[in-house]
This record gives structure tokens, C-alpha cells and sequence, in this order.
């Protein structure tokens, strides 16, 4: 049987250790196969306590969290690893290794990849991050973009099942913007879940939205639907240009990039 | 005089071939505004760093040029003779709040400066007042949100009443909320003055105020001039986040929609439109 949703979230319970501040409050959700899901909300709101619990970092103090059906509490944190590829939000936290070599390829020696195999995939992760001229070199003298696309590069390598990001384009040029963009629509596993600031980058390349606030899941749905429906103000999220152009305009459909917007006024005009 | 002045500056960190500035040419006017973009790596720290002396006080390397901020030499004073005309706040604000509370964070830059007690008292409380962080004096930097850090630290730098202000990427690790409220401050201080270098990728919050874009690729400016301007010529190039509302505008002008300006956020966009779309519906 082929199950459904690939990350399930129960009534999911958090308190950080000698904390009696709730960070989570009770959040439930499914997340599908094949699911583009962008989670947005104010800093402090959960979104990366959220993320942390799908790879096993964290365990919800009631409720549970279920990764392809199996309990992450009972679940080896090998096995985990091996199916959620997490990117953390400061490079700081993840990249540990000597050289950019040794850290892309860490993993992939881990869950016992042929060297071969290790050797071919780490070569091309490294040139198409632009990240190959410093493979000799330590990750701790990159810049903070070059650090950033080290932590992603040594993520996607393995190919994991699902691929989970905090914050992937903050400080991101736009160049690498798009590419991070590019990568998330053209990635191939069971679902890709970041968590997210930048509004527009979420218009272009996300299908579905949650906001999180104050530890709990307040709204979910279609971009379309969330950026239009007066979920941003409501919850103090910046609204893109695009949506507030559309809406003083009284353009219909619902526009999420300047393309749509354009042709969306075209349309208006014939009418 | 000129706020800043650079003359064919170049500069290659120790131990690199590459050069990290080559050949820049800036000027800023004293009370402008000017914003520096352009990809990763292309020399915008790299700029900021040589223009309050940083480079080449801490950096070493190989320096051709000339710099001059409010007619100081930074190749030739100290970083701390220029802390009194230059303020810096960088990327990260964990780097760069040092001490336990707000007001020891302030006093800090002063207390290597050779200022007397009551003096230092004074500009304490001045910039406490002046930035709204008097109900924060007692907190620790480490636990104020990411924008209270980033006031904290504009504050810090503004300490000893310089009279130009540079941040490098301020906004980068702060929500959108935050950012627009430490911009906001930014902006005020420009309003009453200060001239303002700052670097960022996230244009759209600030295109509406700023005098000058200063675009840069591969240690090189490659254009600059009034961000209206240079914008357009920027459009499609990659090099810098074109906000969508100039890139709405470049839309509907094609479909022969008139502007009288090129809007620089969504607001000055609807302000230019609406009136002649009223007939539209």
C-alpha cells in the first residue's frame, strides 16, 4: 500500500529543556508525496522547532511526528538521516569538516556510498554550487553565501527523500536565489518543506503555504489563496509587491509573479 | 568636501591572486544615501571594509588607491582615530555585541577611547533616549530580538556622534518586520543628515529612499547613478534583486500604460497607476 502522507504531525507538543515556554502548542498536519510546502511567520513563531522535528532532532513531548509512517521516537536517527536531508539556517551549526571535500562527502561515506559513487557526486555538487575551486580549503574561511551552499550541497548529494531547509535564500544574491528556486521545483524525491521570509520566493516556486504563529499552525493553502485571503496582515507578514499592486489595481486571478500580474492586466483591458 | 572620496582603489587579501576591489571609483556626498548591491563575492564588504579603515588596518594585502572619509586617510590612521567620524554595523549582530547589557554595549566603544566618565554617561543616555532602547539598557544583547540587536548596534556605532554610517548587509538575518523597522531608523538618520553607505540584496526595502545605487561585479563598479536609473539598466542582468514593482512597471509600460516615473516600490507603483486605470473599470 502505498501511503500518502510522507510527514504527519499529531497534536505535536514542545518545550525547549528547563523551559516551561511552550514553543509548539498543539500543531497538526499532513504533508503529501510530492508536496512543495513553504512554512512562513514572524521570527520566534516555530517554524524552525517545526523543522527540527523532522529529522529527529527534537521529539514532541505529546503528540507524535510520523516520517513515512514510522514514529520518530522509535525511528534510528541513521534512518532518519538518511531519508530527511536537513539544511540549518546558520552554516555555523551544520559544516564541521576540514575541507569543503570532506564535507560534502561525509554523509555519503556514512550510509557506505562506493567510493566511486562518492567521489562522481561530490564533484558535481561542488562545480554546480561554484564551490569546486575551494575544495581543499575549510569551510570556515567561505563567505556566509558560500558557507550557506556548502551546507546545501552536502544535503542534496545523498539524495535524500525529503529535503528540509531553514531559511535556504536569507543573504542568498539572486543568482543563487534562483537556482536554490530551480532546485526545489525540479527536485525529485517525496517532498521539499523550508521555512521561509521571502515572500516572493515562496510565490514563484511554492504550491502550498502554512504560516505558523505563536507556536501554532493558523493557515494553510494554496499561495494564491493565503497571500489574497488577508492571512499576511493578519498575522504581521509583509505582503510581496505583486499582491498589493494586484489588489489596488482590481486585478483579478490572484497573481503570485510579475508575469501573471501583466498578463492578468492584459486580460482586464480586453474585457 | 565630499563625505567620501575613492581614487582608482585595488585590493587583493593576503595569500590572493584575485583582485578583491579593482579600480574603484566612488564619491559620496555629505547627507547621501547610497546603496551598494551586486552578487556574493563581488567586493561590497570588501568596500565597506576599506573605507572605515578595517582594510588595510586588519586585512593585509596588496593596496593601490587612494581613500579619504571626511578628508581622514584610512591607509594611514587607525581604525580608532576614525571611529570618530565613521560607524560600522555589520551582517551578523551576534558578531559584534561584545558585552552583558545594552548600556555596557554602548559604553564599550567609548571606554577605549580615552572619554571622560561623565562624557561617556551623557552619550550613553543620549543614544539610549535617541534610539528607544532606554526600557533595554539592563538586557542582554544575546537574548533582544534580531532588529532590538541591529538597533543596538547602529546605536553602538553612532556613539562617539560620527558623521557617516555604514552597514554591511544589516537586514540579512532579520523577518521582514524587523528588517523594515531598523531600516526605518536608517532612514531617519539620513533625514537628519547622516550620510548613509549601506549594503544590501534585498533592494525593494530600499530603493524608495535611497539617492544613489551603486552596482558592483567582480571587484568592479559597474554602474551607478539614481536608482530609477540604473535599475532599468539592471533589469535582466542578474546582478541585483530588480523589485517587482520595477519589473511591473517595465510590464505594463510595454502594453503602453504611461508613467510619469519609475515606481520604486508597490505604493509609488498604485500612486502612478491608478489614476489612469481608472477607466479601465
Amino acid at each position: 500500500m502505498i501511503r500518502l502522507s510522507i510527514i504527519e504531525f499529531n497534536e505535536v507538543r514542545y518545550r525547549y529543556p528547563l523551559s516551561d515556554y511552550e514553543v509548539l502548542k498543539g500543531v497538526t498536519f499532513k504533508i503529501k508525496r510530492g508536496d512543495k510546502v513553504a512554512l512562513i511567520g514572524t521570527n520566534g513563531s516555530g517554524k524552525t522547532t517545526i523543522l527540527k522535528h523532522m529529522n529527529g532532532l527534537l521529539k514532541p513531548h505529546s503528540g507524535n511526528v510520523l516520517i513515512d509512517g514510522v514514529d520518530t521516537r522509535r525511528a534510528k536517527v541513521s534512518d532518519l538521516a538518511r531519508k530527511v536531508g536537513m539544511v540549518f539556517q546558520n552554516p555555523n551549526q551544520q559544516l564541521f569538516a576540514q575541507t569543503c571535500w570532506e564535507e560534502v562527502t561525509f554523509a555519503m561515506r556514512n550510509f557506505s556510498f562506493p567510493e566511486e559513487e562518492i567521489s562522481k557526486r561530490a564533484e558535481g555538487v561542488l562545480k554546480s554550487f561554484g564551490l569546486w575551486d575551494y575544495r581543499n580549503e575549510s569551510p570556515f574561511l567561505l563567505s556566509a553565501g558560500e558557507k550557506k551552499r556548502l551546507g546545501l550541497a552536502s544535503v542534496l548529494v545523498y539524495e535524500p527523500k525529503i529535503l528540509v531547509m531553514d531559511e535556504p535564500t536569507s543573504g542568498q544574491d539572486v543568482a543563487q536565489k534562483k537556482k536554490i528556486g530551480e532546485l526545489i521545483q525540479g527536485f525529485k524525491g517525496d517532498a521539499v518543506i523550508v521555512s521561509t521570509h521571502d515572500l516572493d520566493f515562496v510565490a514563484r516556486y511554492f504550491d502550498r503555504v502554512m504560516i505558523v504563529e505563536n507556536g501554532r499552525l493558523v493557515a494553510d493553502g494554496q499561495a494564491r489563496e493565503i497571500f489574497y485571503n488577508g492571512s499576511l496582515e493578519k498575522f504581521g507578514l509583509l505582503e510581496p509587491q505583486v499582491v498589493t499592486i494586484s489588489k489596488g489595481l482590481g486585478i483579478g486571478g490572484n497573481p503570485l509573479t510579475v508575469e501573471d500580474l501583466v498578463k492578468e492586466f492584459k486580460e482586464g483591458q480586453r474585457t | 568636501m565630499r563625505a567620501i572620496e575613492i581614487r582608482d582603489l585595488s585590493f587583493a587579501y593576503e595569500g590572493s591572486e584575485r583582485l578583491a576591489l579593482d579600480g574603484v571609483n566612488l564619491d559620496v556626498e555629505r547627507g547621501e544615501f547610497v546603496v551598494i548591491a551586486g552578487p556574493s563575492g563581488c567586493g561590497k564588504s570588501t568596500l565597506i571594509k576599506a573605507i572605515n579603515g578595517l582594510i588595510p588596518s586588519f586585512y593585509g594585502g596588496s593596496y593601490k588607491g587612494e581613500v579619504r572619509i571626511e578628508g581622514h586617510n584610512p591607509a594611514k590612521e587607525q581604525p580608532h582615530e576614525l571611529f570618530k567620524v565613521v560607524g560600522t554595523v555589520f551582517q551578523e549582530p551576534d558578531t559584534q555585541l561584545l558585552t552583558f547589557s545594552v548600556e555596557r554595549e554602548l559604553a564599550f566603544p567609548l571606554e577605549n577611547s580615552g572619554v571622560s566618565r561623565t562624557e561617556m554617561k551623557e552619550l550613553v543616555e543620549d543614544a539610549l533616549n535617541r534610539f528607544g532602547l532606554s526600557p533595554l539598557r539592563h538586557r542582554s544583547p544575546s537574548e533582544l530580538s534580531g532588529g532590538e540587536q541591529q538597533r543596538v548596534a547602529i546605536a553602538a556605532a553612532l556613539i562617539s556622534k560620527p558623521s557617516v554610517l555604514l552597514l554591511d548587509e544589516p537586514t540579512s538575518s532579520l523577518d521582514p518586520r524587523a528588517a523594515v523597522e531598523v531600516l526605518s531608523v536608517v532612514h531617519e538618520l539620513n533625514r537628519s543628515g547622516m550620510t548613509v553607505v549601506i549594503s544590501e540584496h534585498r533592494l525593494s526595502l530600499l530603493l524608495p529612499f535611497a539617492h544613489k545605487l551603486v552596482v558592483m561585479n567582480q571587484g568592479r563598479i559597474v554602474d551607478q547613478g539614481p536608482p530609477s536609473e540604473v535599475i532599468l539598466r539592471m533589469a535582466n542582468r542578474e546582478l541585483v534583486e530588480v523589485p517587482d514593482a520595477v519589473a511591473a512597471y517595465l510590464g505594463l509600460k510595454e502594453l503602453g500604460i504611461r508613467f510619469d516615473r519609475v515606481p520604486m516600490d508597490a505604493h509609488q507603483f498604485l500612486d502612478e497607476v491608478r489614476p489612469s486605470t481608472a477607466l479601465m473599470r
